[in-house]
């Protein structure tokens, strides 16, 4: 199964780019499990979590994130916050 | 000719002023490579906020409730001159260059009959802008709202800035800035940030907007592309601020360093002349004491 790139980038730097297998981003409108070949999507992003998994029963890590908008297009997804925190 | 006294008291003052403007060009090298490294990091987030806000604007150009950030008003009476500059000074042309640049726009607007409002970011730029321009200035920031240089500072201009959006009190934003190539090179560069979409409403925004419908496919939107867009344009209002500010703060060091560099070569240069003629002066002056003696002696 092809591994989704994902970026979580903030004002100040670009605090995190790899690959996953999925990752859970808290859309305005509900959580979204976003894995490769996911539809391009446009959502808004409420305060929460971010979940990076890097196989389908193992949390990578987290970040708290706030002040977020994510884009999902064929080149994987791309999430814009204001603040990221990586949780431990 | 100056006395042997007053050339030694000016040696050792250029020595001491040299002494803190090599300092300070070590300090500003040091602090530049700060700045550089805080914008490139901030390059990455100013660069998808742009490329998602462009295909945003391109496909909400065509619909007619478009927002006013982006579309603007369709006036474009009062323009409102958003000009940064440094906090401190001594950086060389750095702040006369981007005023320059606000200005001749400022002097071709009123020329054209529009009405001119200024907003200053840093507080060096403001006296002059307050002398030149007296009573436009709607704003100028003070040293606290400034420094330093982070996205939360940015975002209360942003704010203000767009809450005299929403009052009416202009219909365009430009933003001057000086953008950072290199140590040598800093372009004053100006941008306009509000109205967002610069061809707002001409044919060419929909046709781009066409060609992007049918090259990306569909997208969904979550909640809805306005909902999204009303959101995300007053972030990247403040996104082009803080990078503004950022690249400002890179060019100023920058700038303070290549002036510092260039003081302290002066003052070598000046202390080499002045120390040649202070030993030609003593000798002249060993030389008629010598005179004196010996014609003394002679006269004997």
């Amino acid at each position: 199964m092809a591994e989704l790139h994902y970026e979580l980038v903030t004002p100040s730097r670009l605090a995190r780019s790899g690959d996953a297998f999925m990752v859970v981003v808290p859309g305005t409108e509900g959580d979204l499990g976003v894995m490769a070949g996911h539809m391009p999507t446009m959502t808004a992003v409420r305060d929460g979590e971010v979940a990076i998994y890097s196989s389908e029963h193992q949390i990578e890590t987290k970040f708290h994130i706030s002040g977020g908008f994510a884009e999902i297009n064929e080149k994987g997804l791309i999430i814009l916050a204001e603040e990221a925190k990586e949780e431990n | 000719m100056p006395s042997l006294k007053s050339l030694k008291t000016r040696v050792s003052s250029i020595k001491s002023i040299s002494k803190i403007t090599r300092a300070m060009q070590m300090v500003a090298s040091a602090k530049l490579r700060r700045a550089e490294s805080r914008l490139a990091a901030a390059r990455p987030y100013a660069k998808r906020m742009a490329q998602v806000m462009s295909l945003l604007a391109a496909r909400a150009a065509g619909t007619p409730n478009a927002l006013p950030l982006l579309n603007g008003r369709g006036k474009n009476q009062t323009h409102l001159l958003i000009v940064t500059s440094s906090d401190a000074g001594l950086c060389g042309g750095f702040n006369a260059n981007i005023y320059r640049l606000a200005r001749e726009r400022a002097l071709a607007l009123e020329a054209a009959g529009k009405t001119v409002q200024f907003y200053v970011i840093g507080i060096k730029n403001a006296p002059v802008i307050r002398n030149n321009f007296s009573g436009k200035t709607v704003h100028a920031t003070a040293r606290e709202e400034t420094s330093p240089v982070t996205f939360e500072n940015a975002q209360k201009i942003a704010q203000d800035i767009i809450q005299r959006f929403d009052a009416g009190e202009f219909d365009v934003a430009h933003l001057f800035f000086s953008h950072y190539h290199s140590v040598l090179s800093q372009e004053p560069t100006e941008t306009q940030i509000i109205p967002a979409a610069p061809g707002s409403g001409n044919t060419k925004a929909q046709d781009a907007a066409n060609t992007n419908d049918a090259s990306s496919g569909a997208i969904e939107f979550e909640p809805d592309e306005e909902t999204i867009l009303s959101t995300l344009l007053p972030r990247s209002i403040a996104v082009a601020i803080y990078q503004a500010m950022l690249e400002n703060a890179t060019s100023e060091q920058g700038s303070r360093m290549s002036a510092m560099e260039n003081s302290t070569r002066n003052a070598g240069e000046m202390i080499s002349k002045l120390s040649i003629q202070y030993n030609r002066l003593r000798q002249a002056v060993i030389t008629t004491e010598l005179v004196e003696i010996i014609s003394g002696a002679e006269a004997l």
